[in-house]
């Protein structure tokens, strides 16, 4: 047969080349996720090995120059400040995508989304100033010490808003025009549309926005370093300080030595895994959630 | 066999990463080696002075090890290390050693512009960072709930801080913990009713400046940069290069190097106050 070199089955030149880069590629990207594991492993492992793990959660205290290392008001702390940050942004996040899509003009919707972009791409360490400088003198007037549970969580909304707002805007955009259409010729109202035709069909989308929120809450460091208050304990209420994981390395990496600068690597190891589970929670989501949009 | 196997073109990968890695080694060994260990306090400080050491002498290659001013005296002794590096004055027993300071480090306690309270005893500041004393009204000020500002571990302010006042850290009851001073000089300046403490070079330029902070007295002594310089600032220590003996050649050469005008702006830079002799 004349045409077989043409089967896609058999590569030309080109195909070998695009392949060798492709693979690289991938290779290069898998090797480095691995090196970061490998890394964090290797580095924490005297601290693994030394210190039994049941005492990252029952020893008294962090004072880990006073061999106490207790990680759980940490991972409490970085929980409650991403959570709290959600439960805050994922509405707001809604209203203002859904504002953008379905009630603006068009000339407002575009600056609107624009403002909302630049909100996006303002560093982290700039909210944090204006937390330290605006928001947490504020809140002190109410309640000191200021620097608290509650300004962690006003930054991170603040950092994430965008996030949401911007995957939960390209989201319900993605809905075929025919539902959408469809719907108003059935003669839904426009709430009716958007809650019974567009936020279904969208949902998928939007749970990836919040899962990548969730993410950059978790991992959000400086901006919380300067808000937080750093104090290692579990609060009682809004008020108090808190400690995140994140801001645990940032804090005290740059002095630690031996086995502290290990149980560093640990609180590393350990905010690791908590955006790994994250992930498989949003894969394990997307798959159920489309078998229950096929069954149905 | 086919070169686009994946297994063998995985093995390939490592085989040129692992090349790789291997000449950048090979490519950092120089002629001249000069090893510094010890004080984690003094290192930052160090480690600039030696990149720019090395930058005008091409050739000469410095390790800065940290370990804690002990591992800097222990590996003078035991000769594993060129220069070791203290952060205190040498103590009466350690006359064997020959030190160099190269700056000083001072600590002070700040509060807001506004806090009606001048001075504090050194019990009272013991009493308020372990939480027996809570509310500014018993130590003279306004009634308000005092917020303590303190350190986060390792730092070496917090270790003079610590040591000075014959505390351990977990005895502190903080509201607020920090990382560098000029996060503590903001919270302070923020805050009507903190109590915080920092490096006094870092202190002393922000107060210029115009933020609302005070430098609080020691002794009767005031928190200045003048004060710690003419040793009569008690929350104080020098930064010391020692050797075992009378230093030869490159090592010469770098002590005087870090004692030279040549260095003020890196120990500037990092809040330290300059040593003159």
């Amino acid at each position: 047969m004349i045409w077989s070199k043409r089967n896609i089955l058999f590569f030309s030149v080109t195909d070998k080349l695009v392949l060798i880069v492709l693979r690289l590629g991938a290779v290069i990207a898998a090797l480095v996720m691995l090196l970061i594991l490998i890394f964090l492993l290797t580095e924490s492992w005297p601290a693994l090995i030394q210190i039994t793990p049941t005492r990252f959660l029952t020893d008294a205290s962090w004072h880990p120059l006073e061999s106490t290392y207790n990680l759980t008001p940490m991972f409490s702390g970085t929980l409650l400040a991403s959570v709290g940050a959600l439960v805050l942004a994922i509405p707001l996040g809604l209203a203002s995508a859904l504002f953008i899509v379905f009630y603006a003009s068009a000339r407002l919707a575009t600056s609107y989304r624009r403002l909302i972009e630049l909100l996006a791409g303002i560093p982290s360490v700039v909210f944090g100033f204006w937390g330290l400088t605006t928001l947490v003198p504020l809140i002190t007037q109410l309640h000191p010490p200021g620097a608290s549970l509650l300004a962690a969580i006003l930054v991170l909304t603040l950092m994430i808003l965008p996030t949401i707002t911007l995957t939960a805007f390209s989201a319900p955009q993605a809905v075929p025009d025919e539902f959408l259409r469809g719907a108003t010729a059935l003669g839904l109202s426009r709430w009716g549309m958007i809650s019974g035709v567009a936020l279904p069909a969208a949902r998928i989308g939007i749970v990836a926005g919040i899962i990548l929120a969730a993410g950059r809450a978790i991992g959000e460091t400086m901006a919380v370093l300067m808000v937080a208050g750093n104090v290692v304990q579990h609060p009682a209420g809004l008020f108090d300080p808190i400690r995140t994981l994140a801001a645990n390395i940032a804090l005290e990496m740059a002095y630690a030595m031996g086995d502290h600068r290990a149980v560093l690597f640990v609180t590393g190891f350990l905010l690791m895994l908590l955006i790994i589970i994250l992930a498989v929670a949003a894969d394990w989501l997307k798959k159920n959630s489309q078998d229950w949009s096929a069954s149905s | 066999m086919n070169i686009f196997d994946s297994k063998s073109f995985l093995l390939a990968c490592f085989v040129l990463v692992t090349a790789m890695l291997n000449g950048i080694t090979c490519a950092n060994a120089a002629s001249q080696r000069l090893v510094l260990t010890g004080s984690s306090t003094v290192a930052p400080l160090v480690g600039e002075i030696a990149r720019r050491f090395e930058t005008i002498n091409p050739g000469v290659r410095i390790d800065v090890q940290t370990g804690g001013s002990a591992r800097g005296i222990l590996d003078i002794r035991k000769g594993t290390a060129d220069i070791g590096m203290v952060s205190r004055a040498l103590k009466p027993d350690e006359t064997d050693l020959r030190a160099f300071a190269i700056a000083l480090d001072g600590v002070s306690i700040i509060l807001h512009a506004n806090n009606r309270v001048n001075t504090l005893s050194k019990q009272q500041i013991i009493d308020i960072f372990t939480g027996k004393i809570t509310n500014w009204k018993l130590v003279g000020g306004a009634d308000a709930r005092i917020t303590v500002v303190t350190k986060a571990e390792g730092r070496s302010t917090l270790e003079l801080f610590l040591h000075y006042f014959q505390l351990t850290n977990s005895a502190i009851k903080p509201h607020i913990i920090i990382g560098d001073n000029p996060q503590g000089i903001k919270i302070v300046a923020g805050n009507p009713h903190a109590i915080g403490y920092v490096s006094i070079g870092a202190a002393e330029y922000e107060a210029g400046r115009g933020a609302p902070i005070r430098l609080m007295p020691l002794d009767g002594v005031d928190a200045s940069v003048v004060n710690v310089r003419n040793g009569t600032f008690p929350l104080s220590r020098p930064l010391n290069l020692i050797t075992s003996r009378e230093p030869q050649g490159l090592i010469q050469r770098f002590i005087e190097f870090a004692r030279s005008p040549q260095i003020h702006d890196l120990v500037e830079a990092q809040y330290f106050v300059l040593f003159r002799d």
